[in-house]
């Protein structure tokens, strides 16, 4: 890891100093999409102010077509902001950065790569001695209950195996910042609770930086410092909700009353903004 | 146990037994009808006529391989050199797409004699004919392969920042490769087809030579020898393109299949 943070130069801060200055942060952030026919625009984002302390954990849960996408990809540095100003440690975001770790909604694994060939693909990408990192690409495999499949193929994993592989890959590099784009999404209920404890897991240890995308008010509360709330046309950060709940957390958190009033909270947010309908008294 | 019938050499049996009967009756109705040879030799003259002089006609095989390889060589590297052109540059899309449909809408066949006047009467004018008649199919599919990688994945590949190139090379190709195989397929096949057209407007060597020539001296069994050989080279040549696509494709979906069905009862 000391090579890897040499290389990229990222200066040492006390904690303090990290206290105080945000991981991420938007200032009047805009994106504004021009439709390929008929020179028409659409305002995917708009007017985002956001601060993102580093080892948060900030959950964007808002509905589809809200541009929650749209934000994280210009955060992760893959699409161009038109509008405003977006830093990662002061830096203005212009290229993916080196410590921002990705994990997308498909696992987007490579079926000619064995589960390490995959797991140590960022490293490849990066052009390191792939031998410097067999060890750790090991040790993430084994903390996500996959030790032993390092030589198998994704098309012989479960979703839910494959997911995981991806979420090691997002980690290879250790990275400061985590993206995650709705990465359970597509898994079924029980897997999704597994990888949503795992994730808390590796959160409570690793004080990563956390922004992730969901669909799920339970996902988000569970996991989550922060959440966020979008609208949509356009988007924009409606309302900031801080999930005040003991970690670590367990999936039994959920039935507590203390959860539950969360939730309650988040769907009236979501009433008040005309997203959800009323439920009848 | 599978069924017998089924198994890769149950499939060469049962092959080999049609083609077995088949040359049977064909011989019977030659030997029985008293059919003159240079009508309809029986099977037993071609495999005769193959047997005096065997190293004669592997001498115009060589010939019409070496032009197929050839034209099919540069029909690969400039086909796929071509695909990555049309997907990468819009200018080069909208150019040199549509010239390549048009192109492909002149029957090349026909344009062969133009080779000749232009390349001569050697090898060049046959690797030419091959290379244009096998260009098309590779290009085609490999367009197709590339542009069917999933917008995400690319997505991927520059989240960790990967400069263009490394992409292609990594993620992109590697995912067209089915569809270029598809594509490498068609073309060897075709290519094989140009060379002897090829051969068949002027030339001192090859099968096709052979063929043409056999006719203007009606020595029908050396024709059939070289038809026979011709048909043999051809499948061969398919089964080299699939061995190779077995070999660099172990993760390609269809041979998913194959495996759970030989390894699930």
């Amino acid at each position: 890891m000391t090579a890897l943070r040499a290389r990229h130069a990222i200066p040492l801060r006390s904690a303090a100093a990290a206290d105080a200055a945000p991981l991420i942060s938007a200032r009047g952030v805009g994106k504004v999409f021009r439709e390929r026919r008929g020179g028409g625009q659409v305002v995917a984002l708009d007017g985002i102010d956001l601060d993102i302390r580093d080892g948060e954990f900030v959950s964007i849960l808002g509905p589809s077509g809200c541009g929650k996408s749209t934000l994280l990809q210009c955060i992760g540095g893959l699409l161009p902001v038109t509008h405003g100003f977006l830093s990662l440690e002061g830096k203005e975001i212009t290229e993916p950065p080196l410590d921002a770790g990705f994990v997308f909604q498909q696992d987007l694994l490579l079926d000619w790569r064995s589960v390490l060939g995959n797991v140590l693909l960022p490293a490849e990408f990066q052009g390191y001695r792939l031998a410097d990192w067999e060890g750790r690409a090991h040790e993430l495999l084994a903390t996500l209950g996959l030790q032993g499949a390092e030589g198998r193929y994704p098309w012989e994993l479960s979703g839910g195996m494959r997911q995981r592989v991806a979420i090691c890959r997002g980690l290879l590099l250790d990275p400061k910042l985590l993206l995650m784009d709705e990465p359970f999404g597509a898994l079924d209920a029980i897997t999704r609770d597994e990888l949503n404890l795992e994730l808390e897991r590796i959160w409570e240890r690793t004080s990563k930086t956390v922004l992730l995308i969901t669909h799920s008010i339970a996902e988000a509360i569970f996991l989550s410092d922060r959440v966020l709330v979008m609208d949509k046309n356009p988007g924009r950060i409606a309302e900031v909700v801080d999930i005040d709940l003991p970690r670590p957390r367990s999936l039994d958190i959920r039935e507590t009353p203390a959860f539950t009033a969360y939730q309650r909270r988040l769907r009236s947010i979501f009433e008040a903004l005309g997203i959800m309908r009323r439920s009848a008294p | 146990m599978t069924d017998f019938w089924s198994t890769n050499q149950g499939r060469a049996l049962s092959l080999l037994l049609v083609v077995a009967v088949l040359m049977g009756l064909w011989e019977a109705f030659v030997r029985l009808g008293d059919i003159k040879p240079f009508l309809l030799p029986a099977p037993s003259t071609v495999i005769e006529a193959i047997a005096q002089k065997p190293m004669w006609y592997m001498h115009h095989a060589y010939h019409t391989l070496i032009e197929t390889f050839l034209g099919f060589a540069v029909a690969v590297i400039c086909g796929v050199l071509i695909a990555v052109g049309i997907v990468y540059s819009r200018i080069l899309e909208q150019s040199l797409y549509t010239f390549l449909v048009t192109m492909n809408a002149v029957p090349k066949i026909a344009i062969a004699p133009l080779f000749v006047i232009w390349l001569g009467t050697e090898l060049e004018p046959k690797v030419a004919v091959a290379a244009l008649v096998a260009i098309f199919p590779i290009v085609i599919d490999t367009v197709h392969g590339l542009r069917a990688v999933d917008p995400t994945m690319l997505d991927l590949g520059r989240s960790m920042r990967g400069s263009p190139l490394k992409i292609l090379w990594k993620i992109r190709g590697p995912y067209a490769l089915p569809s270029v195989f598809a594509g490498l397929k068609v073309g060897i096949s075709l290519a094989f087809i140009g060379a002897i057209v090829g051969e068949f407007i002027s030339a001192q060597a090859g099968l096709g030579y052979v063929v043409v020539s056999s006719q203007a001296s009606f020595d029908t069994p050396q024709m059939f020898a070289a038809i026979v050989i011709l048909a043999l080279l051809s499948l061969l040549l398919f089964n080299l393109i699939e061995l190779a696509e077995h070999l660099l494709l172990p993760w390609h979906a269809s041979r998913r299949r194959q495996q759970r069905r030989a390894g699930g009862h």
